[in-house]
């Protein structure tokens, strides 16, 4: 069953907050979503690049109260 | 700024390898300070913010999660007078300038 994780990186600057993705990402099954909060706003058009480049799916990305929220899904 | 660019090429799938010589080998021998002085503004500037990634975590990351080879220079280890016992364990084996070049011939080279 897919399971939806949601990492705090709200105030770490680039490229913590990639980091932690890539943390969790590693540790997640094929079709899990990881939600990133950051607050750095480089992440939210550095996140959707990785995410092409290695594979994975992007789903949202979305600024609410200057906190971006990517939601990316494991794709392999 | 090569710690960031390690840890995120290596993490996005490409091959890494950082040659360390001079000055920055120094912050890899065991129980080495694991901060280095703040270089000019910016650097007085990341050092008083606690959501900057410590430089030493970055090529860690780099090596744990996209097996970037952090790669020590043979020069400047005997010239410190150490052996490779005495560098972090992360660091892989003491490296020529010659043989890095070669190895990295056909790659972007970024010197820092």
């Amino acid at each position: 069953m897919s399971q939806e994780t949601t990492i705090d990186a709200r105030n770490t600057f680039c490229p913590g907050p990639l980091m932690e993705l890539i943390t969790y990402m590693k540790q997640a099954n094929v079709g899990d979503t990881l939600e990133l909060l950051s607050t750095d706003a480089g992440t939210a058009s550095d996140v959707p690049e990785w995410a092409r480049k290695v594979g994975h799916e992007m789903l949202s990305s979305e600024n609410r109260d200057g906190v971006w929220h990517l939601r990316i899904r494991k794709a392999k | 700024m090569a710690a960031m660019v390690a840890s995120v090429a290596a993490a996005s799938g490409d091959d890494v390898s950082v040659f360390f010589s001079m000055n920055a080998l120094g912050y890899f021998v065991k129980g080495a300070a694991d901060t280095a002085p703040a270089e000019g503004p910016f650097g007085t500037l990341m050092e008083g913010s606690p959501g900057v990634p410590p430089f030493k975590q970055l090529f860690s990351f780099a090596a744990e999660m996209g097996d970037a080879k952090l790669l020590p220079c043979s020069m400047a280890i005997d010239l410190l007078g150490l052996e490779a016992d005495d560098l972090d364990p992360e660091l892989g084996e003491p490296t020529g300038l010659t043989v890095f070049l070669g190895e990295s011939a056909d790659a972007q080279l970024l010197t820092f």
